[in-house]
């Protein structure tokens, strides 16, 4: 365009409509959760019990912290700090790091034990247990995704600030990732208790 | 002027990059706008061949031309491309793109980037729609509705429509967000939203709904794939899943998504009847507010499609009720509209002519619906051909006459020529005549007791069948002289000046076609309503 223009507000804006439907993607497994465990309250406790709670944990506090780190990255840039801004962006794509790899090797143990979608082992199981494992895949899997989506973004992001395209006085895009990552945190703190903590 | 003289194109020769990639990689709206116009269009003429198919195979009881496997594909591709390719994309994606940031007095929309994808999202999904006719073990024979357990256990190609219709989602998805944002920020000085016309107010509300409403067939869609790649097993009984619980969750989105199809071609008829009659629209507010109460209260009632699938009796009465309110704001609608006639200085040009059939068509279409929404009623008419009629009357002789309205109305802005009117008027006759014989005798035939997407019937049923099938010729015929007309006046027509309606809105006031970035060097400052029509008169041509 000849005439330059930029709204940053329109931009966060929009972002935030994204984030908008990124909640009602999620919602739908919600609903589905919601409706299965009315209906196998039992069998979703023995479900969840099969789980390993300290994978679990050591994820929830591995993406709480970069969260914090992605957040305080945000607050850098505003103020110029380059390199603090890449080192915090580089901490937080490791955190994502760490949490698949974590997701990979429980997964991993999960599938050695028979639990898988469709398994003859869940099977046996009963539907409500199958139920739970199918949900477990699906939504933790979607999630998994997500993650993966940010880290790139954020990959992207801090690629372009080492490039001098984002800087202390446009940092939309790097607030906007910032927010999709808050995201992902944010359903993975509804997903912990549901899957991970029911008694 | 002459044909040797005329020699201003507007923004169709100010691409940036030579040839067609000034258009594969441009991201002014109104190129982005054609290119929608031309794939929705070309869309809407395969689904309505498949569409004449289906009524010479239903012409006389057993086979006629296609076997009951190749039917059930038929209707299957029918309904998918005539919904997720043509109807829900046609006005938004294609008008919404060319006329709303003009209408708004912006140069282009928010997320200029953001449309481009969202067509690239489009034109992946029409692909990956075709791939899925042409390869695999058949095309999909679901129907448009993807209902489990059939669509899972089917061995035709649903993974390719499923992933097809998710990919168009997508681009509904971002086309929505670029219009809410844009609409709030990029409004010209004094375009107050009291002075928004009536179809920005629209889009506005469709663009909400495509936003709240489509993540939801995301991810329904995502699991019929998961369910068939992976076997998720999440709407599978014996799994522990619910395949009531996929109804639900398919019309949560695909409820609203009939507002998504309906609202903007409202839009274009509450510009088109002010413009012809030459009075301001009646009832503003309530029209625009009515407007967002549609979109509101559509989202709340997608219970009415499963009244036959399991519900208790509490939530039938619930959604029941619902229904009947959504018929509120619709009313509304119309009785503006015809109050806006009426003491009115009706011109009988062919947009008008489309936008008053539209009248008459959505107003049978809506009453049908509260024959359906009733309980009682809809027991007795469930999936029978009364529901393919009422759904027909609505989304086609609603938003598909709203479309050709809107071709007629705008064309001649985009193309700067105007097509040959008395041919429209023939094409128009033929098509609203067509239509009724078509889809009056479906409303019959299910009241009669049809039912819908069966390849056979008794006898008794040939004779509206019969005269169904002509009527549908007639109405190819009128859409082909439509076509065919329009198609000669963008080519061939008279060079036609900035206002050729006497329209009051502000994309009257720039030169036709327009140019790259609509409004030369200065801003415009809007001083008056859109539909304020003191000094405006509609140029010669």
């Amino acid at each position: 365009m000849s005439i330059e223009h930029r709204d940053d507000t329109g931009a966060r804006f929009g972002m935030w409509l994204f984030l908008y439907t990124e909640v009602i993607l999620f919602s739908g497994l919600f609903l589905l959760y919601a409706m299965a465990l009315s209906k196998f309250p039992d069998q979703f406790s023995v479900g969840s019990h099969r789980l390993n709670i300290y994978f679990g944990t050591i994820n929830t506090l591995v993406l709480l912290t970069s969260s914090l780190t992605i957040a305080m990255a945000v607050t850098a840039i505003q103020r110029g700090r380059i390199k603090l801004t890449l080192g915090l962006c580089a901490a937080t794509v490791g955190m994502g790091i760490v949490f698949l790899i974590n997701k990979y090797f429980e997964w991993s143990a999960e599938i050695e034990h028979g639990i898988y979608p469709g398994s003859h082992h869940l099977a046996e199981q009963g539907s409500g247990v199958a139920a739970f494992f199918n949900l477990y895949f699906f939504t933790l899997g979607l999630h998994g995704l997500h993650v993966l989506i940010g880290g790139t973004l954020i990959t992207v992001v801090a690629v372009l600030t080492a490039k001098g395209k984002v800087t202390s006085e446009r940092y939309t895009l790097l607030e906007n990732s910032a927010l999709y990552w808050h995201l992902v945190d944010l359903i993975w703190i509804f997903l912990f208790p549901l899957y991970y903590l029911i008694i | 002027m002459s044909e040797t003289t005329y020699s201003y194109g507007g923004f169709w020769q100010q691409g940036h990059r030579p040839g067609i990639l000034g258009w594969l990689l441009s991201t002014d709206h109104k190129r982005i706008g054609i290119m929608y116009l031309c794939c929705v269009t070309s869309m809407f003429i395969v689904g309505a061949l498949l569409g004449l198919a289906i009524r010479l195979e239903l012409i006389a009881p057993g086979p006629t031309i296609m076997s009951a496997q190749t039917y059930n594909a038929t209707f299957t591709v029918h309904g998918v491309i005539m919904i997720f390719l043509f109807i829900i994309p046609s006005i938004p994606a294609s008008f919404g793109n060319l006329i709303m940031p003009i209408q708004i007095g912006a140069r282009d929309v928010s997320f200029p980037k953001v449309n481009l994808i969202s067509w690239y999202c489009y034109m992946i999904g029409a692909v990956l729609a075709v791939l899925a006719i042409f390869t695999g073990s058949g095309p999909p024979d679901t129907g448009w509705t993807f209902y489990v357990p059939f669509s899972t256990q089917t061995t035709t190609n649903v993974d390719l429509a499923v992933m097809a219709a998710f990919m168009l989602g997508f681009s509904s998805i971002l086309t929505g967000i670029n219009f809410v944002t844009t609409i709030h920020r990029l409004r010209a000085e004094g375009m107050t939203w009291g002075r928004l016309p009536l179809f920005v107010w629209t889009l506005y509300a469709t663009a909400w709904i495509q936003v709240l409403a489509t993540p939801m067939i995301g991810i329904t869609l995502l699991l019929i794939f998961a369910e068939r790649i992976f076997g998720a097993g999440l709407f599978d009984a014996a799994r522990g899943g619910d395949p009531v619980l996929y109804q639900h969750m398919f019309w949560i989105y695909s409820h609203p998504a009939v507002y998504i199809m309906i609202l903007p071609g409202m839009g274009v008829i509450s510009e088109v009847i002010p413009v012809f009659a030459r009075k301001p629209l009646f009832g503003y507010w309530a029209m625009a507010l009515s407007s967002l109460a549609i979109a509101f209260a559509g989202s709340l009632v997608w219970g009415h499609h499963m009244y036959a699938s399991g519900m208790s009796d509490m939530a039938i009465l619930v959604f029941s009720l619902l229904t009947f309110i959504v018929a509120i704001p619709s009313a509304i609608k119309v009785f503006n509209w015809v109050s806006t006639l009426y003491k009115g200085s009706i011109e009988l040009a062919p947009p008008m002519l489309f936008a008053l059939s539209f009248i008459f068509l959505f107003s049978i279409g809506g009453l049908g619906g509260l024959v359906l929404g009733a309980a009682a009623s809809d027991i007795h008419l469930t999936d029978t051909m009364f529901v393919v009629g009422h759904f027909h009357y609505v989304m086609f002789g609603g938003t598909g006459f709203a479309f050709f309205a809107a071709l007629h109305y705008w064309l001649p802005k985009f193309f700067g020529r105007m097509y040959n009117h008395k041919r429209a008027v023939i094409a128009w006759a033929l098509m609203f005549v067509g239509f009724n014989f078509t889809y009056m005798s479906m409303q019959a035939l299910g009241v009669m007791g049809m039912p819908r997407r069966y390849y056979d019937y008794v006898p008794e049923f040939t004779t509206l069948n019969q005269v169904s099938t002509v009527g549908s010729w007639v109405l190819g015929l009128g859409l082909l002289i439509m076509f065919v007309n329009l198609w000669q006046g963008i080519r061939h027509g008279t060079p036609v000046g900035n206002n050729p309606w006497g329209g009051a809105t502000l994309e009257w006031q720039i030169p036709s076609p327009p140019p790259e970035e609509n409004f030369g060097e200065e801003d415009p400052v809007v001083t008056h309503g859109p539909y304020d029509f003191k000094g405006v008169v509609a140029d010669e041509y």
